[in-house]
């Protein structure tokens, strides 16, 4: 059995889904740690010192790489699967099983993925972009420049014209990551070959714990700008 | 329970064959008792049928005792209808009431053809099965059974997978048309057991690649399988496949 073989059959894109998922969670992690800079509330000097690490020192340079990367399969194969998925049952059912077989949101990995990928390609834009290829404008920490990604974020949360449309946007994006990860986080696990029901139990409350813990992190973030609990 | 009779509508698929067309159509049945089950309600509506000179409901059944996997049947948007593990043929009546309408489709999936009305064919379990669900046992002289010593648990969980009839409700319940449950069970029951050992890697790569090339889907772990199946076979066992498959696949060379 050769590489291509292996991960073109269907137990192996269900592999790939897992442990490039089990990446982009693990990089959930170093995401809402970094947000949560801001509310040092220092003006975003902690904040802006975070964000020039992650643009300036190699090593998160070099992951930042593998990140795409992993983005890039995680969603090419995902939305291969379910367009490969859906196109096994050529005649459908007149009525349907529904939630008296599985949750809702096990079977809406397709759409709530996307939707993530229309949040993420409008997060991109708005502020990693301008935060890699320039269009902030400078702030001087210790008597040296800094990109001021601080007052870009809260330029768009607090008093930008469009702030509530943009906040909204977030907040669905950030739902449909949270009911995602609800069935993701668990499922990665079972697809890593775990039968034992002691440590499957653990991974659903651990994926719940994380789930409600990042989302409502990142949730925070827009919040605490409108609603000036920051300054 | 008290026996009762009820009046039923039934909303059928009708279809004459693999090329053409199908349809529900609806009939009437009157007068069924609370104790009958399933099928010999269906026994019922196709001699109502005959004797009006129309032709019969064509559907699958063999043993109509839980164990052959023969009645596909998908009633009201549950494979073997609203019991919960229960074939359609050990489905009694009393799990529905007076007036009540039942609607009755065939499986669907792509790897399961309707043949005629009720009828898929499952063939492609078959091959599945045929690719690497067996252990080779070479003759001679008989091994006394006690002489492999297997623990309790281990040989309970070996059987539960082994309880799998093969009927496909695991298929028909899948959002993804995938036959993951029935394949996990079918090497896990192997696997557990030290007999299953010696094939246990070309056994998972085989199945998997037979069940890809029948036109199932991929696996995406929602769960709906477990919930249908009729003898409660465990998604944990899909665990243990795709174990299995890792373990085996990364290990096979490149011609193997
Ligand atoms: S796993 Fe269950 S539902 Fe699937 S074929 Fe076996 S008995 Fe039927
Ligand atoms: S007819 Fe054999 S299991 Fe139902």
């Amino acid at each position: 059995m050769n590489w291509s073989q292996f991960f073109t059959s269907s137990v192996g894109k269900k592999l790939t889904m897992a442990l490039s998922g089990i990446f982009l969670i693990l990089f959930l992690i170093v995401h809402v740690g970094l947000n949560a800079c801001i509310w040092a509330n220092d003006g975003g000097v902690m904040f802006n010192k975070a964000a020039h690490f992650m643009g300036a020192n190699w090593v998160p340079r070099v992951l930042e790489i593998g990140l795409f990367a992993f983005f890039l399969i995680h969603i090419i194969q995902g939305l291969v699967l379910e367009i490969q998925n859906r196109s096994k049952r050529k005649i459908g059912y007149a009525v349907n099983l529904g939630n008296r077989g599985s949750k809702w949101y096990s079977r809406s990995m397709g759409i709530l993925g996307s939707l993530i990928l229309i949040f993420l390609v409008i997060h991109i834009i708005d502020f990693w972009i301008p935060s890699r290829f320039g269009g902030l404008t400078e702030t001087i920490i210790d008597g040296k420049p800094y990109h001021n990604l601080y007052a870009e974020m809260k330029y768009k949360f607090s008093e930008f014209e469009y702030r509530h449309i943009v906040i909204v946007i977030y907040i669905l994006g950030v739902a449909s990551l949270f009911w995602h990860l609800v069935h993701g986080f668990q499922s990665s696990f079972r697809t890593l070959g775990l039968t034992n029901h002691k440590y499957i139990n653990m991974m659903i409350g651990l994926g719940w714990a994380f789930s409600l813990i990042v989302c409502l992190g990142f949730i925070m973030m827009p919040l605490s700008f409108l609603f000036g609990w920051i300054s | 329970m008290e026996h009762y009779n009820m009046n039923l509508t039934l909303k059928v698929w009708k279809q004459k064959d693999g090329n053409s067309k199908g349809g529900f159509e609806t009939y009437k049945v009157n007068n069924i008792s609370s104790e009958m089950s399933f099928l010999e309600m269906f026994d019922v509506l196709n001699e109502q049928l005959i004797h009006e000179g129309k032709e019969p409901i064509a559907f699958d059944h063999d043993c109509r005792e839980g164990i052959c996997g023969m009645c596909s049947m998908y009633i009201n948007g549950r494979p073997h209808g609203p019991w919960q593990g229960t074939t359609t043929c050990q489905l009694h009546m009393r799990a529905f009431k007076d007036g009540d309408t039942i609607v009755v489709e065939p499986w669907r999936a792509n790897a399961f053809p309707v043949v005629k009305d009720l009828i898929v064919d499952r063939t492609s379990f078959d091959r599945i099965i045929q690719a690497g669900g067996y252990v080779s046992v070479n003759t001679g002289v008989t091994i006394d059974a006690n002489s492999h010593m297997i623990g309790k648990d281990i040989a309970d969980k070996a059987f539960a997978a082994a309880t799998c009839i093969g009927c496909g409700a695991c298929v028909a319940a899948c959002k993804n048309s995938s036959a993951l449950l029935f394949l996990s069970a079918k090497t896990s029951h192997l696997a557990l057991l030290p007999q299953g050992q010696p094939e246990r890697n070309n056994r998972a790569l085989a199945m998997v690649a037979q069940m890809d090339k029948e036109g199932f889907g991929s696996c995406t772990n929602t769960g709906a399988c477990e919930a249908v199946c009729p003898k409660e076979i465990e998604i944990t066992n899909i665990a243990r496949l795709n174990r299995d498959f890792a373990g085996a696949g990364l290990a096979a060379d490149i011609k193997e």
